[in-house]
């Protein structure tokens, strides 16, 4: 047992080195706030999208965001399977409801503009008809918000980045907590472009959204908290939409593999027993 | 690949077409008949895993370069559509990205083990360097991979890699510029980064063949070090009772592996890889892969960029040179108390830097980096070559058989000394 502790001792040393280096570190950040996790539907092993809440968070998207930000989506997917369930003749409205450009140009040698059809791709906000234009008027241009959802995250700093990873605390919705928190970061009411959880606190976007800016249909408060929550689970699902499905396989997959791990290792101690 | 078949194609077909290409008997002598020593332990079966892995990567690639478009305006958008509309798609993207981490955490446990248990040693030299070469292979295909998304970390990810070839005094300038088939990393980059990744992985598989044929010569390793004597003895069949281990531990690796691609598939990518790659607009925080991220400290612990260079490049160069640079004549660690001590503190040191490598730069991380690079090249160039003279290793079993025996706590067989 003494060499185990000798053996140990080195490592243990440095690995103390390397720990008070990080707090260090970690000291410098204090006062950026990192975002809370919340509770997501779609989150853990068995977790799938809540469909009235994608619906909700549309609507957030639709009144508010979509003035800002491009949703580089089709309009089909609105109707598939684990989304927010649209239908067929819902979708088809939705899409004649928006102008697009033609791929094509006309006999003229023009782009024209025409109605949307399901397989259109959201066009990009009538104000901002490009990313400069956008630029010119926020300083930075709206990010486009199809994948949003997977291209925000933040540091979680160890050793709780290990834990993210563990079976039955997985940990895979920081992009979504990061938009929630971000929705309720606007603290400093004499500035709209203060935000607490904002790398370095100045955020380009204005507080988009406070209380009562959408009416929801389905009876849900008006209220903001509600608003973040639809909406980044509506980008959730924008930025993953095969997520339910591939939870679905993955229990499939688990289940297989563990059976199969239990048979291959009864026989392979049957085999081994042979040996004398 | 030697082994002691006898085999003999049981139909009049078999016998004929073995008399012309004794492919078959190749087959059997290789992974039938072939001696495994009787002492292997389950990190051993890390090479039938990487064996895994590499078709794995190889079969998922092949299907997901039929979708994928190689430019720089395309790429972005390809690679959302097999994740949205091409079916099943995102699970051959998500089985291809975080296949090349299982890749690496497989070879990682792989090379640890041989260092542990001294697999370098005589005979196994050229096996050793010939890992070392897979070992590079690899890191240059998975990088060349990575940029593949031309999403924001892939393009500065790109450009930090290849920019490292600017440090090459005179000619460094004329060497990025021909890497990138331009003035900065662009479309030309990207397409022959495509060409070189679908390459790489089948030159890959010409090193592993020769990588196990070198094996089959030596014979593996095994935990206590001694060599096989007596085959009846010390070995058992490759098929079954390696067959049937190696199967096992690749059915556990497995779920581990499903559990990234059905439940974390995105842990271990970069939320910047999720924006499409803009020349004008580089992430605040630049970190590659978790697997190049020990050399990515060793890199900015070093304030001179050639030096850096250097240091990153002979960090890898360094472990071809360890069946050399280890004096010791004892293989395993079991039997070299003070080479496990160091070999421990080694694996920290790797480990720190990797942990090193992802965070941001401060005073403090510099330091730790160039401590812990100190201890990395100190184990390879001064403790490896100096333990041998003054070590004092443990008696070692006479054979295979008597260190099995003896542990089952049968009818010991007394142990040489060394």
């Amino acid at each position: 047992m003494i060499r185990l502790k000798s053996s140990f001792f080195v490592p243990a040393a440095l690995a103390l080195l390397v720990a008070s280096a990080s707090s260090a570190l970690a000291e410098g950040e204090a006062e950026q706030p990192k975002p809370t996790r919340q509770s997501w539907s779609f989150s853990g092993l068995f977790g799938v999208f809540d469909q009235a809440q994608l619906r909700r968070g549309f609507q957030v998207y639709k009144e508010v965001c979509s003035n800002c930000h491009r949703l580089s989506i089709p309009f089909r997917t609105l109707g598939d399977p684990g989304g927010p369930g649209f239908s067929e003749a819902q979708i088809k409205t939705l899409a004649a409801s928006y102008q697009v450009v033609n791929d094509e140009p006309n006999e003229n040698g023009e782009f024209v503009k025409r109605p949307g059809a399901p397989s259109d791709v959201f066009p990009p906000p009538d104000s901002f008809p490009n990313d400069q234009a956008a630029a010119a008027a926020f300083g930075k241009a709206p990010p486009d918000m199809a994948l949003l959802a997977k291209a925000r995250k933040y540091e979680r700093g160890f050793p709780w980045f290990v834990f993210d990873a563990a079976p039955f605390d997985q940990y895979q919705e920081m992009g979504a907590d990061y938009i929630y928190a971000i929705l309720h970061g606007y603290t400093k009411s004499d500035d709209p472009q203060w935000n607490l959880y904002y790398p370095g606190h100045r955020i380009a976007m204005p507080q988009p959204i406070t209380d009562g800016a959408v009416a929801y249909q389905d009876g849900a408060p008006p209220t903001l908290d509600n608003y973040a929550k639809d909406v980044a689970s509506f980008l959730s699902w924008a930025a993953e939409p095969t997520l339910a499905e591939r939870k679905k396989i993955g229990v499939r997959a688990m289940i297989f593999l563990f059976v199969l791990s239990a048979l291959l290792y009864l026989t392979k101690r049957r085999i081994w027993s042979k040996l004398h | 690949m030697s082994g002691n078949s006898n085999y003999v194609p049981k139909s009049a077909f078999g016998r004929w077409f073995e008399s012309r290409l004794p492919i078959m008997g190749l087959a059997h002598s290789s992974f039938v008949a072939y001696p495994v020593p009787r002492n292997i332990n389950y990190l051993w079966a890390f090479g039938a895993i990487l064996a895994f892995m590499l078709a794995a990567q190889i079969v998922t690639g092949v299907v997901l370069a039929m979708h994928y478009v190689p430019s720089a305006t395309l790429a972005f958008a390809s690679i959302e559509r097999i994740m949205r509309d091409v079916n099943y798609g995102w699970l051959i993207r998500y089985l291809h990205t975080n296949g090349a981490s299982m890749f690496f955490l497989a070879v990682y446990i792989h090379i640890f083990r041989g260092l542990y248990y001294g697999s370098y040693k005589a005979p196994r030299e050229v096996l050793w360097v010939l890992g070392v070469i897979i070992y590079l292979l690899m890191m240059a295909t998975a990088f060349m991979g990575y940029v593949l998304p031309w999403g924001s970390m892939s393009f500065a990810g790109a450009t930090v890699i290849t920019s490292l070839f600017t440090a090459i005094p005179l000619v460094g300038g004329g060497v990025a510029h021909w890497l990138w088939g331009g003035y900065a990393v662009g479309d030309p980059t990207l397409n022959r980064f495509f060409s070189l990744h679908y390459l790489l992985p089948f030159m890959i598989v010409g090193v592993v063949l020769l990588h196990i044929w070198a094996l089959h010569v030596a014979g593996q390793n095994n935990p206590e070090g001694v060599e096989v004597k007596n085959v009846e003895r010390d070995t058992v069949a490759f098929t079954p009772y390696a067959t049937i281990k190696d199967l096992f531990a690749l059915s556990l690796f497995l779920i581990l592996y499903a559990w990234f691609v059905f439940y974390i598939p995105n842990y271990l990518l970069d939320a910047d890889n999720s924006v499409v790659a803009n020349p004008l607009s580089t992430p605040a925080h630049i970190v590659p892969e978790w697997y190049l991220l020990p050399f990515y400290a060793i890199l900015r612990a070093i304030p001179d960029k050639l030096a850096g260079v250097v240091a990153l490049f002979a960090a890898i160069a360094l472990l071809a040179f360890v069946p050399w640079l280890d004096t010791s004549p004892v293989k395993s660690a079991k039997y070299r108390p003070l080479f496990r001590i160091f070999f421990w503190a080694f694996v920290v040191c790797c480990v720190g830097l990797g942990y090193l490598g992802s965070q941001e730069v401060s005073d403090a991380t510099t330091w730790a980096a160039r401590v812990l690079a100190f201890g990395y090249f100190a184990f390879l160039i001064v403790v490896l070559p100096l333990l041998g003279l003054i070590e004092k290793t443990k008696p070692m079993p006479a054979s295979i058989a008597d260190a099995v025996l003896a542990k089952k706590g049968g009818p010991s067989a007394p142990s040489a000394a060394r």
